[in-house]
């Protein structure tokens, strides 16, 4: 499953970031690399962008840059 | 000795700076680019500390990051001073083991250490020193806690040329990969004066810049190649996601060995608490007009009207002792206009602004330390994504529709170059609130019965025309891919009320420059312009000064408008020292004495289409001087800043041209 399609509350393990060039870069930057804990918190009022909790902070990201974040979701969701 | 003062965004870097420097620092911009330099003196030392833009990395893609490292590798400053927020430690020290691949010496200053302590956390700072091979020192910029000692500190590292004690954060294949290519380039890199470590971890991040700046031959780069290529083969991944990894993997250890953190700061729990109120799904919209609304009152009604009638008092004051003292004194009647009437009316009436804007600045400045502007980009963002833009440029685009200039001078705030330009360009086009008495006038000349309907259609038409200007320039000249919209939102804390107020200083100081030279010097050619003829005679009427002249020179271009008339072109001549003195020159021209005469005498002028086309030719046409020093200070160039002003002007014109063409279908 993929970033964007996770529930607000629902956690899980990132196994694969996609994109390329910047957008990519940037991500693994900012600590989304394979085999770390997300948590998405909530989505913004218009549906888009959404808030997600990694290494002990908050980070917003698009649907459509988080579709590309493939995550292992927690066993019972 | 130069200090380079360096560490991600939201760690408190300029709350550091301001406690380091004092009011001793100075903003200047990175050649090349309009990235904000501030510069300060270490107080009580004769150092010097350089505040670099807040980054996350240092990779090759954004002006910030660009400008960071050539900073770092060309100025090669005598010490990194390297800031790390010890409530968020694993995301911040991934720039911590970039930095210490560049091979200077290097302290750590561990932020906010206060709340991780207050939460029952603790940090072992012997050890974390130990394992990165920098010297660390825990601080709290917001209490003033351990400044000194940091101070002695990195002295002591400058001093002593310290380098960072480890360079090896990885094992197994990154390891083998590094060490290859490090040996394989060291004399390129010893030539290029880059620190090998640093260039061989970039030649396999596949960092461009890098590649240049080595000048590696083909037989070279096909060994990098080979090399990285069996790197990720060996760990069955890409090379930019096996070096972050490698970084994020080797914190993680560091982290389970150092940092004890029993749960979320007291801090982090508020701000849950906080969001779950202002980034609420139905709330958080409204919430914001209100802060806004709320904002704009106090800014240009309440505090900032007060304190602006107040100083307009204290100029006009200022005006009558001089007036009198050249009087007395006899002076060339002349020269006594060019000073009353040219210099101290001029800049007075922009002076009179001083207060509004710091005012205001005191609020955004509120908004924006205490991560309240984060939000408003996280919950705004979908609406200008369309553009190309992201919600971050939301907030300065508000306040164009207060004036144009604090806008401008507010998209510094703004992360990214792309944005902020294109931000800039379209600012102008929200109805600023100097339109106001323009369209107050003509909507109660032409009319008076849909007058709220008449000035609601403008102040829309303003943003859909930057709407759509916005969509031609994503597609024209701001094609390149933008910067992702990839944003932390920091934990709300409280602003420091000095950082608040030596920010509000530097915009007052930039407003005061710029009111005391472009403003000055267009003040100057206005009067001159109004008071003599051709020949440089001394007018007694302002229809036979040169301005008239101009007014009706450039009258034919405004024919296909509707409104050819020479009084209406001079009109808006004047109206580029400042938008009211649109309805005060026609006023003039009109023989009205004031603004009540003038309704009457404008009705015989124009017809309603003319008046609407002219309307609208003064909501979208360049903005005064002063937004124009704005942007060209944003831009720092001159010939682009023109050229800007010449586009906008374009624009306006052809709007105009359709909105006047279809007005005689309807009218």
């Amino acid at each position: 499953m993929t970033l964007d399609e996770m529930k607000p509350g629902s956690g899980g393990v990132i196994t694969v970031v996609g994109g390329e060039g910047v957008l990519r870069r940037r991500l693994l930057d900012m600590g989304l690399t394979p085999k770390t804990r997300v948590m998405v918190r909530k989505v913004a009022p218009m549906g888009d962008p959404i808030e997600i909790r990694l290494r002990g902070y908050e980070l917003t990201i698009r649907k459509e840059e988080a579709a590309k974040i493939q995550v292992e979701p927690d066993a019972g969701q | 000795m130069i200090y380079a003062l360096i560490g991600n965004q939201n760690c408190g870097k300029t709350t550091l700076f301001n406690q380091l420097t004092g009011s001793n620092q100075h903003v200047g911009n990175f050649p090349g680019v309009t990235v904000d330099k501030k510069e300060g003196r270490v107080r009580r030392t004769e150092d010097t500390v350089v505040d670099l833009p807040g980054i996350y990395s240092l990779s090759p893609y954004t002006a910030e990051e660009v400008v960071t490292r050539d900073f770092l590798i060309r100025d090669k400053p005598d010490a990194i001073l390297n800031i790390v927020d010890a409530t968020n430690i694993e995301r911040n020290l991934y720039l911590t083991l970039q930095l210490i691949e560049l091979q200077l010496p290097m302290v750590v200053a561990l932020n906010m250490m206060d709340e991780v302590t207050a939460s029952g956390g603790s940090i072992d700072i012997p050890a974390l020193s130990r394992e990165l091979g920098v010297e660390v020192v825990p601080i709290s910029a917001a209490r003033n806690q351990g400044i000194s000692e940091l101070v002695s500190r990195i002295q002591k590292v400058a001093g002593e040329r310290i380098l960072p004690a480890k360079l090896d954060f990885c094992d197994g294949p990154v390891h083998r990969a590094i060490h290859g290519v490090t040996h394989l380039i060291e004399d390129h890199a010893a030539a290029a004066k880059i620190p090998a470590r640093f260039a061989a971890t970039k030649l396999i991040e596949g960092d461009q810049p890098t590649v240049e700046a080595l000048k590696l031959n083909q037989n070279e780069l096909d060994t990098v190649e080979h090399i990285t290529a069996e790197m990720e083969d060996a760990l069955g991944t890409d090379r930019e996601a096996a070096l972050a990894d490698m970084r994020y993997s080797y914190i993680e250890r560091l982290a389970a060995l150092t940092v004890h953190k029993p749960g979320e700061t007291r801090e982090q729990e508020r701000s849950v608490r906080i969001d779950a109120l202002l980034t609420h799904k139905v709330l958080a919209i409204p919430i914001f007009l209100v802060i806004m609304a709320l904002v704009f009152w106090l800014t240009f009604g309440l505090i900032g009207a007060f304190l602006s009638d107040w100083m307009a008092v204290g100029i006009e004051w200022v005006t009558g002792q001089a007036d009198a003292a050249l009087t007395a004194f006899g002076i060339n009647p002349v020269i006594h206009s060019l000073i009353i009437d040219g210099v101290f009316t001029g800049v007075g009436s922009v002076l009179s602004f001083l207060p509004t804007i710091v005012v205001l600045f005191f609020f955004l400045s509120l908004l924006e330390d205490s991560g309240y502007m984060a939000r408003v980009a996280f919950v705004m963002d979908k609406l200008l994504r369309k553009i190309g833009l992201s919600g971050r440029s939301f907030v300065p685009m508000l306040i164009g529709f207060g004036c144009s200039v604090p806008a401008i001078m507010a998209t510094r705030t703004l992360s990214s170059q792309r944005d902020r330009k294109m931000t800039i360009i379209l600012t102008p086009f929200m109805s600023c609130s100097a339109k106001l008495p323009i369209y107050a006038v003509f909507t109660a000349a032409f009319f008076p019965d849909n007058a709220a309907l008449v000035m609601i259609l403008l102040y829309v038409m303003g943003m859909v025309v930057a709407v759509l200007y916005g969509l031609l320039l994503k597609s024209t000249l701001f094609r390149g891919q933008p910067v992702p919209f990839v944003m932390e939102l920091p934990a709300y804390r409280l602003p420091s009320p000095k950082t608040i107020a030596l920010h509000m200083w530097e915009k007052a100081k930039d407003f005061l420059h710029k009111a005391f030279t472009v403003i000055f010097l267009a003040s100057l050619a206005i009067w001159f312009l109004q008071t003599l003829d051709i020949r440089l005679n001394v007018v007694a009427d302002s229809a036979d000064s040169m301005l008239a002249a101009i007014g009706t020179a450039v009258s034919p271009l405004f024919a296909p408008l509707g409104f050819g008339d020479w009084r209406a072109g001079t009109a808006l001549i004047t109206g580029l020292s400042a938008k009211e003195a649109v309805v005060s020159t026609l006023a003039v021209l009109m023989g009205a004495s004031d603004q009540t005469q003038l309704v009457p005498l404008l009705s015989q002028m124009f017809t309603p289409a003319q008046a609407f086309s002219f309307l609208t030719f003064t909501l979208l046409y360049m903005p005064c001087v002063a937004a124009f020093a704005a942007v060209r200070r944003e831009y720092g160039s001159t010939v682009k800043a023109v050229g800007i002003m010449a586009a906008q002007t374009t624009v306006a014109w052809c709007v105009a041209f359709v909105v006047y063409r279809l007005a005689l279908l309807i009218l």
